[in-house]
């Protein structure tokens, strides 16, 4: 038995461990990092120490038209990252994926969606919404695919997630979460990336500009992954 | 005040002073021990919209993209394997579409192309390139995302996301390349337009 597929198990069975993993490769920081800053930005009347002026106000505390299509947003982005760490935390435990190379990619990511998963629902209720709940996936007939149709779901997911993002860019008022959201998406085209080079595909199926997709077409694109 | 060193270990002389003293970061700072994309980001809002529009952003860009395509062009006569000369030239290719569209785009907007610098690149083999390949790709993804929250047009804005994540599939391909983690960090790092310009300064000769 290869070191991957133990500490795959080893997480598949204890989801504690997975914390502990995350912590252990640092990837607790960011998350954290990223809902501070959230959370102290997002404090209308703080004065800055030093007199600058104050970076555009965030709206969350407002109940303006942007505020709301802001966390509208935000939510929806929550959900495809639920989906995304769903995905991978059913493939991890399935023990199907055998390469280690790929096993190892699909912890790595998955340990990437959870930390977006826990920056997004920081900043949802930072805009003082409700969360989007978890949604209720539907991925046995991937994974009981085998690892070629995993792999090759993962890289369709991935790439829908990065051209979902880009989709919203300029439809986001704020600009703390539009910076957030960008910091995000490029994150989500790299995976993209390294997926479609698992897959001997190119890492630019789009060529030298990546094409954006609208909320419509990327809901309907997940569909068949979610449990009605 | 507070100093940040960046992730980049080729960029870590590089430091960020000054701008960085609003108290929401400075606190941010203090309970995470580091500073992510989106904290670094918003006192960069201020200064940028201080001093100028979208044709800066977009000439920065430029100069960015400029660069990397004649990079990726030197790699040409590196030698390199079959797998990573592949990379290069669809990558090469790829960039020098960016600064034809951002050189319309900056035409468009009324402003004037900056003039083409002359670049010298310390790359002399395969190790050498991929390894400053990395280095171009990551702080590229990182100026854009700096930059894009500061860009007044929702047009321009959105082609800036159409390009830097394509900065961002070039920087995950060329790490898996390398040998490294193609997706480092959970959120993309965000650099300030002036730390990226005293970064790439070493490879502009004129």
């Amino acid at each position: 038995m290869t070191d991957t597929q133990s500490t795959m198990e080893e997480l598949a069975r204890d989801p504690s461990s997975r914390k502990r993993f995350l912590k252990m490769v640092g990837g607790a920081g960011a998350a954290s990092a990223f809902a501070v800053f959230l959370a102290a930005c997002g404090s209308d009347d703080d004065k800055s120490s030093d007199g600058a002026p104050k970076v555009s106000k965030p709206s969350g505390s407002g109940s303006g038209k942007g505020a709301k299509k802001d966390l509208e947003i935000v939510n929806y982005a929550l959900t495809l990252e639920y989906l995304e760490v769903e995905f991978y935390n059913q493939v991890i435990e399935s023990g199907q994926v055998k390469d280690k190379k790929v096993a190892e990619l699909a912890m790595k990511i998955a340990e990437n969606e959870q930390e977006h998963v826990d920056a997004l629902t920081a900043t949802v209720e930072k805009l003082g919404g409700t969360p989007a709940p978890k949604p209720k996936t539907k991925f046995e007939d991937v994974i009981s695919g085998g690892p070629d149709k995993i792999l090759k779901t993962a890289a369709e997911v991935e790439n829908l997630g990065a051209s979902a993002y880009l989709g919203q860019a300029g439809k986001i008022k704020n600009p703390e979460i539009l910076a957030a959201a960008l910091s995000i998406h490029s994150v989500e085209g790299r995976h993209a990336a390294a997926l479609n080079t698992l897959l001997g595909k190119s890492v630019t199926p789009d060529g030298a500009f990546a094409k954006p997709a609208s909320m419509d077409e990327v809901l309907k694109a997940v569909k068949p992954f979610i449990a009605s | 005040m507070t100093k940040e060193t960046l992730a980049i270990p080729e960029l870590e002389g590089v430091e960020i002073h000054g701008t960085t003293r609003g108290a929401f970061l400075l606190r941010a700072t203090l309970a995470a021990g580091a500073v992510y994309g989106a904290g670094a980001v918003a006192p960069f809002v201020n200064q940028a919209m201080a001093q100028g529009g979208d044709v800066d952003i977009v000439n920065y860009a430029l100069t960015l993209e400029l660069l990397e395509t004649a990079f990726y062009k030197k790699g040409e006569s590196l030698g390199l394997s079959s797998e990573v000369k592949k990379l290069a030239s669809e990558f090469g290719k790829q960039e020098s579409e960016h600064v034809d569209a951002l050189t319309a785009t900056v035409k468009k907007l009324g402003g004037k192309p900056p003039k083409k610098p002359t670049f010298t690149f310390p790359a002399k083999d395969e190790k050498s390139f991929l390894k400053l390949a990395v280095t171009l790709e990551d702080t590229g993804v990182s100026a854009y995302n700096g930059a894009a929250p500061m860009i007044k047009s929702k047009d321009v804005l959105e082609a800036a996301g159409t390009i830097v994540q394509i900065e961002a599939r070039h920087a995950a391909a060329i790490r898996l390349a390398a040998g490294e983690d193609p997706a480092p960090d959970a959120f993309d790092k965000t650099l300030e337009m002036q730390a990226v310009l005293d970064a790439v300064k070493p490879f502009i000769k004129a």
